[in-house]
């Protein structure tokens, strides 16, 4: 009973001086008591536990939490193409002994590393 | 589902506990408090990809598995006379108590019904003028509104045939007796977001400064979780003891005061005994005087009650992270989800039925008896 989960308001009502909605989650509807909320509005998220809202959802800090998240895995990305190929590849030498380069001199230069680049 | 998939990205899991890798210099261990948290970490797999050293502890935020065997048996005391209609949230249902339990009391007849919120209760109460409906009243700070205001509107309403059986829990006085125990080894506490939501973070403030240990609001996706215990470990790295919230999209610092307010109008707070771990004092919410007549316990003398908890069972030192499912000798065994011993294996939030449903150990314990 501990799991509240967050869901779309789709009806807001006065019942008998309580304040009600409905809300969707994901498809199944149900019955909400809002009293605790009464700034939500249709559309808004809420995250609901035992059948009352406990708290709207602030979509400016669910997107900023994404975001932190996200450049997180950019931060990643980009260290994994600073490293440049070869990493995760063997060892090539040339015939004279010098390491090979991954794409002839005639490659254009950013060839590589979008070659080894990590995930996206 | 919009804010539950966008926190499941694999690769932005990935990259967090990698970055956790990064930080991570000694071995460290933190605690969710929150029983959910742990159903998402041992389902995921969480705990097992941390660095080598970082340990979870599971915490004892299951409401299930922490109601005192005394009131299980008092509800089923209740629940057996003729005159009630006995509701709960649908997890109590298969909690054992001394005896039997209410699904097996419902079985034999009586009239138990699962309810999804306690004005479902009201509702059954108001339909059924002339039998005694009763709710059970479990849970920690996130049913405390929902709780309190079924009473409030049975008061407002006169629903004279309305009561609730009692028995709430709080969360920071379980972490601050966590940490006073001597042989606590939490050094840092991922706290229940859902709480949260309702009461806000300052009630952490003084518990983070005084123990000097990081306390980090976090929510229940996978990528909440490892973003949260990213935090704690960031902080506990780099030596400060902070009250940090993860959980921004659903959580602010003040809680939901009006949630509060409903709360302290209804109930005060008092001594609570937690099952498997003791008393705690100030542990809990009763209800106040002006809403005794509200009070199953007052409304029905359910005589003495002598309790007994199974042998086997291990759930107070489960709660209380000392021990892990597979230091129970019950576990898969004896006790599974379908004939459980103790309350941490029946609820969805217990750490034993997290384990049994992410099949951890489970083969090595299947024995044949033939």
């Amino acid at each position: 009973m501990c799991l509240g989960i967050p869901g779309k308001v789709i009806e807001v009502r006065d019942d008998a001086a309580l304040l009600m909605g409905k809300v969707d989650f994901g498809g199944v509807r149900k019955e909400v008591c809002l009293a605790y909320t009464p700034e939500v509005r249709l559309g808004d998220y809420v995250i609901v536990h035992v059948g009352f809202a406990i708290s709207r959802v602030d979509e400016e800090e669910a997107l900023k939490t994404l975001e932190i998240l996200e450049q997180m895995g950019g931060l990643v990305t980009t260290e994994l193409e600073t490293m440049g190929p070869g990493m995760d590849r063997p060892a090539v030498l040339s015939d004279d002994g010098s390491p090979a380069t991954f794409g002839s001199a005639s490659a254009p230069a950013g060839a590589a590393t979008s070659a080894a680049g990590g995930p996206s | 589902m919009k804010y539950l998939d966008e926190y499941r990205d694999p690769v932005l899991a990935r990259a967090i506990l990698d970055e956790i890798h990064r930080i991570t210099t000694r071995p460290w261990t933190l605690m969710e408090v929150c029983g959910g948290q742990t159903h998402t970490i041992v389902k995921q797999g969480i705990d097992e990809a941390l660095p080598q050293g970082v340990r979870m502890i599971h915490g004892p935020g299951c409401p299930v598995c922490v109601t005192p065997l005394e009131q299980v048996d008092k509800a089923l005391a209740i629940a057996a006379r003729p005159d009630v209609i006995f509701t709960s949230y649908g997890d109590m249902l298969r909690v054992p108590g001394t005896s039997t339990d209410l699904l097996a009391l419902k079985a034999r007849g009586a009239d138990v019904r699962i309810v999804y919120s306690p004005l479902d209760a009201l509702k059954i109460a108001v339909d059924n003028p002339d039998r005694e409906v009763v709710f059970f009243a479990v849970g920690f700070e996130t049913t405390a509104p929902a709780n309190a205001m079924a009473v409030a509107e049975a008061a407002r309403r006169d629903i004279d045939n309305f009561s609730v059986l009692v028995s709430h829990v709080l969360v920071p006085p379980a972490m601050t007796a966590l940490l006073d125990s001597p042989t606590n080894q939490v050094q840092g506490f991922l706290a229940a977001g859902h709480v949260c939501a309702v009461m806000g973070w300052t009630e952490y403030e003084p518990i983070a400064s005084t123990y000097h240990v990081p306390i980090v609001v976090t929510g229940f996706e996978p990528l909440d979780l490892l973003e949260g215990i990213l935090m704690a470990i960031r902080q506990l790295e780099a030596g400060r003891a902070e009250v940090e919230n993860q959980y921004a999209r659903a959580v602010k610092r003040e809680g939901t005061p009006l949630a509060q307010r409903q709360i302290m109008e209804v109930f005060e707070i008092g001594d609570r005994t937690w099952r498997g771990v003791g008393p705690i004092p100030d542990s809990g919410y009763r209800l106040r005087a002006e809403y005794a007549r509200f009070d199953a316990e007052q409304r029905f003398d359910v005589g003495t009650i002598h309790t007994l908890e199974h042998p086997a069972c291990i759930a107070g030192a489960i709660l209380t992270g000392a021990k892990v499912p597979l230091d129970c000798t019950a576990y898969g065994t004896l006790c599974t989800p379908q004939k459980p011993l103790g309350a941490p294996m029946v609820s969805s939030e217990g750490t034993c039925a997290a384990f049994y449903s992410a099949a951890r150990g489970v083969d090595a314990r299947k024995v044949s008896l033939r």
